[in-house]
């Protein structure tokens, strides 16, 4: 089972030797379309051998040895609860986007699908690494791919939002990166073995703390490298550019998996490492991811373009996510797990529909549709399907995830606040009006334009690749626990250990020592007089 | 007195004295450029095996304690014959097609080797004086090479002048460490270190001499002219072999001669230079519209992230330093090497950016290759130049520097940017004209793709289950 993980991961780079040496544009799409296929299909028995009831302890465990002594920095993959599911989405993805490629593209196909095969190992790095550093390895090995794929590959403007995408991401990330090598410092100190540690395993664990201070500028830095990624308000406006201008599988895998890393770094690195900064922080993250899901909703509201219309519409969404995270309890967080998959099969379905419609007409722009539901039916189906998932009808994957978060964040205790829940309901409305009135504008109606009347519907190839899509919509939306499952217990034990290593952090802290603004935002002469209270009672 | 001790301690610079003598009088007596070609290369392969196997070996100093051999002085060794051995290797073909084929150019690139291999040994002033000049006098033969073009004159004259000045200030500097302790040797400097005004004085003379040859801000402004005017192998062989044996001569200053308690704390010093440096270097560097001499700035913005692992003054931050030159000259050869490829199959000027548009597409090997050697560059993982970074900051970090290590980072994400320029010429935007690519030698090609194995390799090789290199290089320091 170890070895079987690590040729999921390594298997689509290993791919693009094949690719390389493929003699015809045929041979590379099958080369990757099977490449990409068997890592999705060996890594079925990982889900399914996966022990549930221990999800909280990493499965499947491959430990290199460390660097050099007393670095205890190592090559350490598996899997969990947190991890399982995120994982077997980016293994599904990728012969979708693959197979959503196979006529689109004719430009040097060669260099394409090696650079989609080769964010597919970065993605699926990302979510099994349990080191920090090779996990940061994993984070930053996914920018080069899909600079490519977006610089090479993409629309009229192209290179601009490629290097903005590029850069944006890289300085948050670089400064992660000074934050890691502290932590990892701190850490290693603690163990009192090494000089260094990047084990999750030990820096996530009860055994080790980390002061009020530190732990302010830490959060902090990795924060920013996750909200750019995410991307929450006010980091977003690298997002719509990258993703109007990159082509469809591009869209598809930044959508569906890259935008994930920054939610999953959040749950995985700064809640249980950083509890304090964590919960002290939630009501500010809260209050921009609601601001992102209010802003990302008008916004998408008033574009004339569907496929800006879709990424504005994921600003709008990850805010659902970053808000069920910081709600801080079981049914916050589990909501934002399983919103995480949902956007990633909403939000992608409908980023192909869009490239497929895209491919007929050359052009995404609202006003040019219009009564295309008479010409292409089973296209009307499968949108329309995507469209109320996206919304969040019950019945489809998309409500579970929002009631979920709506009711973590109603009842969070670190909100303290009900106006959170309901101005983010707000959110649900609108996503209705945009997406039910674009879906009006393009599919409903008197066909205007004559263009339209050729259309044909989808082909088996097409309808192939949204079905896997669609089932998975209705199988989280009518059995959610099936998925649920897998997260739950890491949830729960997470959730308690962070709050548990809180007190103690706090128990520990000294108000006299601490600099002003820290005793401040952690109120710890408030703290401390309860505790005392309790003490005397 | 164990002649035979010393002469072995310093063989890898005696074989490659040997081999320039060679090679010069094969210049001056026979026609055949082969025979000298062969001759530079087989000195070097020697030279390097012989300073592999010191890698390993026992430390100490011969020749009365003016060079030390073994640990640190062995591994710049080593640095200096690959990166000479690299250029040696890519210059042929290239100095071929401009007619610059001299025999004396190899002549020139063994002497400024010798130079170089000094310096990495050097254990008292005399020998770093001595061994920086033999360089740089070869360096400024080198770089006037193209003499009859305007750009050429001007950047050697330029090299020269400013070079023969800097050299004032480093003599100056040894006068007056003289003048307080009576000493050339650099341990007996630092036990006789008063931290009176005199001594201070000199080692900062001392120090600008050293920041001039490494091309630190503010002693930075002869490197782009010098760079660009440089045929393109050779500015590899000047940014990679002659800048690490400096970087090593500096931390044999550093650790020997200035950390005794009466020579004053230059970490802040070097602090300074190295933030002003990455600053300066890389914001100039994104206003390039030549390669080489966006690469020459880049050069310097290098530089400064090398200071940020000597200013953290740390076991970690030295052997970090000299990862860093390892890695960098595996890219930076790369780099220039695809450059001097493409420059080759046009001409001397093909190396603004916009002549590069479509080529990524034309020769797809190469393309991929400049791309992952700028990539490295860059410091994105996997690759090498991501490790040299990494051992670096984590260096700062460690000795609390955490301000340096934030703009070093800002700034290398700042660098980012233009090394994703070239790419961006190469495989986003559509050619100009149809190019006739001349194919490249066996030899050439086999280099370049090996040098960008080795990125590649070195990138991952921290988890792989073999003895890390950075393991060896921190054995150095663990006394």
């Amino acid at each position: 089972m170890e070895l079987l993980l690590n040729i999921v991961i390594y298997l689509p780079v290993l791919g693009i030797a094949a690719v390389l040496l493929s003699k015809s544009d045929e041979a590379v799409k099958w080369v990757s379309l099977v490449v990409t296929s068997a890592a999705f299909l060996l890594s079925l028995p990982l889900m399914l051998n996966f022990n549930i009831a221990d999800s909280a302890i990493p499965q499947y465990l491959t430990e290199g040895s460390p660097i050099f002594e007393g670095m205890d920095i190592k090559y350490l993959v598996g899997l969990d609860g947190l991890s399982m599911l995120l994982f077997m989405l980016t293994t599904l993805m990728g012969p979708i986007v693959i197979l959503s490629s196979w006529t689109s593209i004719t430009k040097s196909l060669k260099g394409y699908f090696s650079m989609l095969l080769l964010l597919q190992t970065a993605s699926l790095g990302v979510f099994a690494s349990l080191d920090l550093v090779v996990f940061y390895v994993f984070f930053e090995l996914s920018l080069i791919p899909m600079y490519f794929l977006i610089g090479i590959w993409g629309g009229s403007d192209r290179i601009r939002a490629t290097i903005k995408f590029f850069i944006y991401t890289l300085v948050g990330s670089l400064l992660m990166l000074i934050a890691l090598l502290y932590l990892g410092y701190h850490a290693g100190a603690a163990t009192g073995i090494f000089e260094f540690t990047s084990d999750w395993r030990f820096i996530s664990g009860p055994e080790y703390t980390i002061g009020l201070v530190e732990q302010t500028w830490l959060f902090l830095a990795f924060a920013l490298a996750f909200c750019i990624k995410v991307p929450l308000f006010p980091f977003h406006t690298w997002l719509p550019y990258a993703h109007t201008e990159a082509p469809t599988a591009g869209s598809v895998v930044l959508a569906a998996i890259m935008l994930k890393l920054g939610t999953y770094g959040l749950i995985r690195v700064s809640m249980p490492v950083f509890p304090n900064a964590f919960m002290e922080f939630a009501p500010w993250m809260a209050v921009l991811a609601v601001i992102g899901i209010i802003y990302g909703a008008l916004v998408a509201m008033v574009q004339k373009d569907v496929k800006k219309l879709v990424a504005y519409s994921s600003v709008s969404h990850m805010g659902f996510i970053v808000l069920g995270i910081f709600a801080f309890n079981t049914v916050g967080m589990q909501g934002a797990i399983i919103q995480m998959i949902n956007h990633g099969l909403a939000t992608g379905a409908l980023f192909l529909i869009v490239g497929m419609i895209y491919d007929r007409r050359h052009t995404r722009m609202i006003s040019d549709f219009g009564g295309i539901a008479k010409k292409m039916p089973i296209f009307a189906v499968i949108f329309m399907i995507a469209t109320l998932a996206s919304i969040g009808l019950p019945g489809l994957n998309g409500f579970i995830g929002e009631f979920l978060i709506l009711n973590g964040s109603f009842f969070s205790e670190l909100y303290a606040n009900k106006v959170y829940a309901i101005l983010a309901t707000t959110g649900v409305i609108l996503a209705a009006v945009y997406m039910l009135w674009m879906y009006q504008r393009v599919m409903f109606g008197p066909i205007t334009n004559e263009e339209n009347n050729k259309l044909i519907d989808l082909n088996a190839r097409e309808i192939g690749l949204l079905v896997p899509l669609v089932i998975f919509m209705v199988w989280i939306g009518v059995r959610p626990m099936d998925f649920m499952k897998y997260s739950e217990g890491w949830v729960d034990s997470f959730i308690t250990s962070s709050e548990a290593k809180s007190l103690t952090i706090m128990e520990e802290a000294d108000a006299n020592e601490l600099p002003n603004w820290t005793t401040k935002i952690y109120k710890v002469e408030d703290f401390k007089s309860t505790q005392e209270q309790i003490v005397k009672n | 007195m164990d002649y035979l001790h010393d002469l072995t301690s310093f063989l890898p610079g005696i074989v490659v004295t040997v081999a320039s003598l060679i090679v010069i009088m094969l210049a001056a007596f026979k026609k055949g450029m082969n025979s000298i070609y062969l001759v530079s290369i087989g000195g070097l392969v020697i030279a390097l095996g012989l300073a592999i196997q010191s890698l390993f070996g026992d430390v100490g100093t011969a020749f009365s304690g003016m060079i030390v051999y073994g640990g640190v002085g062995a591994f710049g060794t080593v640095i200096v014959l690959l990166g000479a051995l690299l250029c040696v290797i890519i210059s042929k073909e290239y100095l071929e097609e401009f007619g610059l084929h001299y025999g004396e150019v190899y002549a020139m690139m063994l002497f400024a080797t010798v130079g170089m291999l000094g310096l990495a040994v050097s254990n008292d002033l005399i020998t770093l004086f001595v061994s920086l000049e033999t360089m740089s006098i070869a360096l400024y033969v080198l770089a006037g090479l193209m003499h009859y073009e305007k750009r050429g004159a001007e950047g050697a004259l330029k090299y020269f002048l400013l070079g023969a000045f800097s050299t004032g200030f480093l003599l100056y500097g040894i006068a007056l460490i003289y003048g307080a302790t009576g000493q050339t040797n650099l341990l007996e400097i630092a036990a006789a270190a008063d931290g009176s005004l005199l001594f201070l004085a000199g080692s900062a003379l001392l120090l600008v001499g050293i920041f001039f040859k490494i091309a630190a801000v503010p002693f930075h402004m002869w490197t782009p002219d010098v760079y660009q005017a440089t045929p393109t192998t050779l500015t590899a062989f000047m940014a990679t072999a002659a800048k690490s044996a400096t970087f090593v001569a500096f931390i044999l200053v550093l650790t020997r001669m200035l950390p005794g308690s009466g020579s004053g704390d230059w970490t802040n010093v070097i602090q300074v230079v190295a933030i002003l440096t990455m600053i300066v270097g890389n914001l100039i560097a994104l206003a390039q519209d030549n390669v080489k001499r966006m690469l020459a700035y880049s050069s310097i913005a290098h530089a400064g992230y090398l200071m940020v692992g000597l200013a953290a003054g740390t076991a970690a931050g030295y052997s970090g330093v000299l990862y860093y030159l390892f890695a960098y000259t595996l890219m930076n050869i790369g780099a220039f090497g695809v450059i001097a490829y493409y420059e080759r199959n046009h001409s001397l000027d093909f190396t603004e950016i916009d002549s590069y548009a479509g080529l990524g597409f034309k020769m797809p090997i190469m393309g991929v290759m400049l791309s992952i050697f700028l990539f490295s560059l860059a410091g994105i993982p996997p690759f090498v130049g991501f490790i040299g970074k990494y051992y670096v900051f984590a260096a700062a970090v460690n000795a609390d520097l955490i301000p340096l290590a934030i703009i070093g980072v800002l700034a290398s994400a700042a660098s980012v940017y233009y090394y994703l320029r070239v790419m961006v010429f190469l495989f986003f935007k559509e050619a100009h004209k149809e190019y006739t690519m001349k194919s490249p030698g066996l030899l050439f090609k086999a280099t370049l793709v090996l040098l960008a194995f080795a990125t590649i390799y070195y990138g991952i090789e921290p988890v792989l289950p073999t003895t890390g290199l950075i393991e060896l290089l921190t054995s150095y320091y663990a006394v």
